[in-house]
């Protein structure tokens, strides 16, 4: 019996050498800023600076960010406008920790309120408060709070069948609704300042930069991590599921699987990741404030992901780093033209480049590797069937 | 008015001035205009204290330039020359010039200019003010406009001590006008709440009832309450009663119109959303094309008014009646361009036309931003759509609302002709229908493509300067009103124009009702929830259409 | 009843859409086993009656049975695809992105929910198991060929063999060589030749020659009701079937 080529490519298998490539690479670019900016002195001109810190981590934060919507976009079909709401709620539940350990060291001193509360005349902490000065009591809200959303959201959305556009334009709604209602000072949340001037996480101060490296080659494993889980999901049968639910829904309901409660697992799953995005990315970026749940932000998620190329994983990463990239060279150098150039890149990846760049890659490694190869076993000659990708739609 | 009793040298004199008044002449200077002007006059060094006295005088005497005196000084416009200490009145709207022209106060004729440093003008205070407001009110009474008696009554009612009350009875005798009359009977009655014997004021309470407005309202309550040891204010039962079911009465009638007014807030601002989403719904609806950029061709077309102002300063009335086609055509173009060089070539493809489309939103901001930098720009509400129209005491809409709710019921009733009875609307129609078989008759599709985006562009400018007139213009105007157009259209049907407006509406409406109880931000998260929810029990919308758009989904 | 042990029991079928009847008192027996072909001008309520036999319609009067046991008329479509009725529809809709492998894997008994097919590894015996129905439909050299390369032909026998993973009883094919080269008519007459005996396969088809390569018996319908009942020739050569098909 042979085994068929599609469970080759989960890492178990040999033939995957894109995944270690990329685990590789990432564990090598972790260890080697961690070191530029530890071990090497602030005069060198190699020495990663704590902006750098931050920068990089904000990428790596971005790419899971990415990393969760090409899952549910890419493998399902699932086009959610809305998912920095579910990057915003990890980031605003850590936040809320970070709040707490102030502590007495806030510009009011009070030891159990927040700043902003003293400010607002609040007597006490709000319920939904108590609990966050402990830290696995946030990380589990950092958990709870994306995927209950996400849970009720896509429950209501998938069981009465909202595809395709329309979905797209609710989750719009929701990131909106979202926004509104954080940005009010009286909901508890810091309104419109958010929440800023952390101190430490865990006893550890968030200005030293051992810390931030920490925090950094956190970020870059959980990145691993769930670049290896989605691979997983997405080399399983249930990816194939998830894949035929993409292409033809009816079809896969007609077989028997209940499409709606693949979609929710799924993008449950890609909200939780999304949280814990958000979750590494505000020690480091040092503050979180409602217009992160702005509707553009959301929609930025999806470009980056367009232009690495859907459907390959490493294709929302790769685009999650260089759109980022590309955004903090302009918007310091020439902001007017950034404007420019992100709408234009909108553009001309959906005219030109339907599988991103990553699809560009494949189209030269074909044009290269096109000849047929016999296949061992048949001895018949097998056009070189490409990996799983998703059509353009 | 009342003549003061100076007799000087008899009745020949007082024929003489008979005489010359009638001619229009009055060159000598008599006793009282000499009194006058003296009073007048004194006005120059008076404490506001003095001042309240002397306005009294000059009231009391009669002369019949007092009118015009009295009006000139509370609007700011009586002034004292410096070096003689005389009291001029200054033609009205001259106040910023530096030559002011000059009247005297006595003969109400040119008297010379000066410059604005040569005269002070006489300060009033509140108290002064209100004075002056009364007494000009009485003189009010007798005017033969209508609109100017009615008005004098209201500013009686204001101070109902019983010299007012008996102008107010005198008047009442011989008022030939409804509207002032019952104003009057309203002021009289108010007068008669302090009456000792009870069935005036039961007769008054009868009286009131009829109004609707706020002071009545409250001084009916006052009858009904209790003062500080714990007995009613008001003796007698029965008109306690009957101030109770006036109350009632009158507080019933006051929400209702208050309701209607809520209802007619909603649905002027539900007009607007109403125009922005019908521009939508035709590309979306009938081309299955989701364009992100609506906001921004709204933006173009606020812009598009604000230039239209810029080059036509001196008409800014017409300006909007010429900024509408001149929006339509910007905005319509700009959308024939947008879809000739990027959607046509996307399809049957909705998720790739959203984002591409996001990307133009994205560049023409930036575009916009560059021009006219990110300050808001001013657009002017001409002269016919400003102020307020006041239905009755509790019901009133401003008119630039009114203004734009009627222009968006013209706006969709001319876009269903359109589409209904032309030959491009037929066309249109076919294509979104059945796009081989349009081909097939003859028809270019391509070119039917483009019409219909840019006839969805063009509305959407048309909404853009609407949406001038009652909101901020900036670059980022469109961003704000997408997300709701997306919802209207969605929550109305996709492609169904009378979806679009029942829909839009709807939301005006049910956000305004909301708002006193739950606030703005609330009330629209409120929306934003309650269509969440609605579509995922009619995820077709309220009027669902069939074509090709609703078939791709 | 008075008739036994078959497959298949139509009896008295009726059903009318606003006035138009599609299927009038039609009486139709399937025995187990048999490669029956159902042929009709347009209209003649084929369809119809494969709606009525999957559940996707529900019948006005009469009565369809599977088996001596199973009344249909009580199920739900997805419970009838559970008793052993499965359905091809004319357009094929294989999954494009997924090798002919898995599209047969998906099709596969066995836990269907997120979770299960999460941790599902196939094993030796499924995997046998798609690889003889692979033999059957004859793409065992495109097992690793993404669907997409498919030709249409091909995808039909593909969503065949998805169908056969199910182990239906009973087959219910509709047009499958509409669109198909000769070369591959040919070859679907060979698969569903193959299938005779161990399914009941019933085939609704307007291809006369591929009719007459496969079928045994030939039921003839016509206003929805069964017109003639017989071997192809014998029908073939009936005079009111030639006068309802011109010539067919």
């Amino acid at each position: 019996m042979q085994r068929p080529r599609s469970y080759a490519l989960w890492l178990g298998g040999v033939r995957d050498p894109g995944s270690k490539w990329f685990l590789g690479s990432l564990l090598a670019l972790s260890v080697v800023i961690a070191a530029l900016n530890l071990l090497v002195p602030d005069s060198s001109a190699l020495h990663v600076s704590r902006y750098g810190l931050t920068l990089v981590g904000k990428y790596l934060c971005y790419a899971m960010l990415a990393l969760a919507v090409d899952l549910i976009w890419g493998y399902c079909g699932i086009l959610s406008l809305g998912h920095a709401a579910f990057f915003s709620l990890g980031g605003y539940a850590i936040g809320m920790y970070l709040m707490r350990e102030i502590g007495p060291r806030g510009v009011y001193g009070d030891p159990v309120l927040p700043d902003f509360m003293v400010f607002l005349n609040w007597k006490s902490l709000p319920w939904f408060w108590h609990g966050f000065n402990h830290f696995a009591f946030a990380v589990l809200m950092v958990i709870v709070a994306p995927g209950a959303m996400a849970l009720v959201f896509g429950w209501f959305a998938f069981r009465s069948r909202v595809t395709g556009v329309y979905f797209s334009i609710i989750t719009q709604a929701l990131t909106y609704a979202l926004m509104l209602a954080f940005f009010r000072n009286d909901m508890g949340f810091g309104g419109n300042n958010g929440f800023t001037d952390f101190k430490d996480i865990l006893g550890f101060n968030l200005d030293s930069d051992r810390t931030r490296v920490v925090l950094l080659v956190i970020t870059a494993v959980m990145l691993g991590a769930s670049y290896i889980a989605c691979r997983a999901i997405v080399c399983s049968r249930a990816g194939r599921v998830l894949r035929a639910i993409r292409d033809a829904e009816s079809r896969t309901r007609f077989l028997g699987y209940r499409v709606e409660s693949f979609k929710l697992w799924v993008f449950v799953f890609s909200a939780v990741l999304a949280g814990i995005a958000g979750a590494l990315y505000v020690p480091q970026i040092g503050i979180i404030n409602p217009s992160e749940f702005s509707p553009i932000n959301s929609i930025e998620v999806v470009i980056w992901v367009a232009v690495g190329g859907r459907g390959t994983l490493y294709g929302a990463i790769a685009g999650a780093i260089l759109v980022n990239y590309a955004k903090t060279y302009f918007t310091s150098a020439l902001p007017e033209v950034w404007n420019y150039a992100l709408g234009a890149l909108f553009v001309l990846v959906t005219l030109f480049l339907p599988r991103g760049i990553v699809g560009l890659f494949h189209l030269t490694t074909r044009k290269r590797a096109g000849k047929p190869r016999k296949n061992k076993d048949t001895k018949t000659f097998v056009v070189p069937a490409e990996t799983s990708e998703a059509p353009s739609e | 008015m009342r003549w003061g009793c100076f007799w000087l040298g008899g009745q020949w004199l007082l024929g003489l001035l008979l005489a010359l008044q009638s001619i229009g002449f009055v060159y000598a200077q008599s006793p009282t205009d000499v009194g006058f002007a003296a009073t007048v006059g004194a006005l120059c060094a008076a404490t506001f204290d003095e001042k309240n006295k002397i306005v009294e005088q000059i009231v009391q005497r009669g002369h019949p330039s007092a009118q015009p005196t009295l009006t000139a000084l509370l609007e700011d416009r009586l002034y004292c020359r410096n070096q003689d200490q005389r009291v001029f009145l200054i033609k009205p709207a001259a106040e910023d010039a530096p030559t002011l022209n000059l009247i005297d106060p006595l003969t109400l004729k040119d008297a010379g200019s000066a410059s604005s440093d040569d005269v002070t003008r006489i300060v009033t205070n509140n108290h002064l003010r209100r004075l002056l407001e009364t007494v000009l009110a009485r003189f009010g009474l007798s005017s033969p406009k209508s609109s100017v008696r009615l008005q004098a009554v209201k500013e009686l009612e204001r101070d109902l001590n019983e010299g007012n009350v008996q102008l107010l009875r005198e008047r009442s005798a011989v008022e030939t006008n409804s509207k002032v009359k019952k104003e009057i009977a309203i002021g009289l009655a108010l007068a008669s709440m302090d009456s000792s014997d009870a069935r005036e004021r039961l007769a008054a309470i009868s009286v009131l009832e009829g109004s609707l407005r706020q002071d009545v309202l409250n001084r009916l309550q006052a009858v009904v309450e209790k003062s500080a040891n714990g007995t009613f204010v008001e003796s007698d039962e029965h008109v306690r009663k009957a101030a109770a079911k006036a109350i009632e009465s009158i507080e019933s009638r006051r929400s209702f119109y208050s309701g209607i007014q809520t209802v007619l807030f909603g649905l002027s601002l539900g007009s607007v959303l109403v125009l922005i989403a019908i521009g939508l719904a035709i590309t979306f609806g009938v081309m299955g094309v989701i364009n992100m950029a609506h906001g921004e061709l709204m933006m173009l077309g606020a812009y598009s008014t604000y230039v239209v102002q810029l080059l036509m300063p001196s008409y800014i009335g017409s300006s909007i009646l010429v900024a509408v086609p001149v929006a339509f055509l910007v905005s319509g173009l700009m959308g024939i361009l947008i879809e000739r060089t990027i959607i046509r070539f996307l399809y049957g493809r909705p998720l790739e036309t959203l984002l591409a489309t996001f990307g133009v939103s994205l560049i023409l901001q930036q575009l916009v931003r560059s021009v006219f930098t990110a300050l808001n720009r001013e657009v002017k509400t001409p002269d016919w759509m400003s102020g307020t129209l006041q239905l009755n005491e509790a019901l009133a809409i401003t008119y630039n609302r009114l203004y734009i709710l009627i222009f968006t019921l013209i706006m969709f009733a001319a876009l269903l002709l359109v589409l209904k009875k032309t030959r491009i609307g037929l066309e249109i129609r076919a294509v979104a229908q059945n796009r081989a078989m349009a081909k097939a008759m003859g028809i270019r599709s391509e070119w039917v493509d483009a019409i219909t985006f840019g006839l969805g562009s063009g509305i959407a400018g048309i909404a853009g300067v609407a949406l001038s007139q009652v909101t901020n213009v900036n670059a980022n105007l469109g961003q704000s009103y997408i997300i709701d157009a997306f919802l209207v259209v969605v929550f109305g049907g996709v492609g169904s124009l009378w979806g679009a407006m029942v829909a839009g509406l709807l939301m005006g409406v049910v956000d305004q009702l909301l708002q006193p109880y739950a606030g703005a931000v609330l009330a629209k998260i409120f929306v934003l929830i309650a269509l969440i929810l609605f579509i995922q029990a009619r995820p077709r919308g309220l009027f669902p259409a069939t074509g090709r758009a609703a078939e791709s989904q | 009843m008075s008739v036994h042990g078959k497959r298949l029991y139509i009896e008295d079928v009726t059903v009318s859409f606003d006035g138009f009847k599609a299927l009038d008192k039609l009486t139709l027996y399937v025995d187990p086993g048999e490669l029956r072909c159902i042929i009709g001008p347009n209209g003649a309520g084929k369809t119809t009656m494969m709606d009525v036999i999957t559940g996707k319609t529900r019948p006005d009067g009469g009565t369809v049975w599977f088996g001596d046991k199973l009344n249909l008329l009580a199920l739900s479509e997805p419970e009838i695809a559970q008793a052993g009725i499965g359905r091809k529809f004319q357009k094929p809709t294989v999954f494009e992105a997924l090798t002919v492998f898995e599209n047969l894997e998906l099709a596969l008994a066995g836990g269907k929910t997120f979770l299960d097919t999460l941790l599902a590894r196939p094993s030796r015996q499924q995997v046998e198991r798609i690889d003889e129905v692979l033999e059957k439909i004859g793409l065992t050299e495109h097992r690793e060929a993404l669907g997409a390369i498919l030709s249409h032909g091909q995808k039909q026998w593909l969503e065949i063999g998805m169908l056969l993973m199910q182990d239906p009883e009973l087959l219910l094919i509709d047009e499958p060589v509409a669109g198909m080269t000769p070369h591959e008519i040919e070859r679907t007459a060979q698969l569903l030749r193959a299938l005779e005996g161990t399914h009941s396969v019933v085939v609704v088809e307007h291809d006369m020659d591929f009719v007459r390569s496969i079928a045994k018996r030939v039921t003839v319908l016509h206003e929805g009701r069964v017109l003639a009942e017989n071997y192809m020739s014998v029908v073939q050569s009936d005079p009111r079937v030639v006068e309802v098909y011109l010539g067919g």
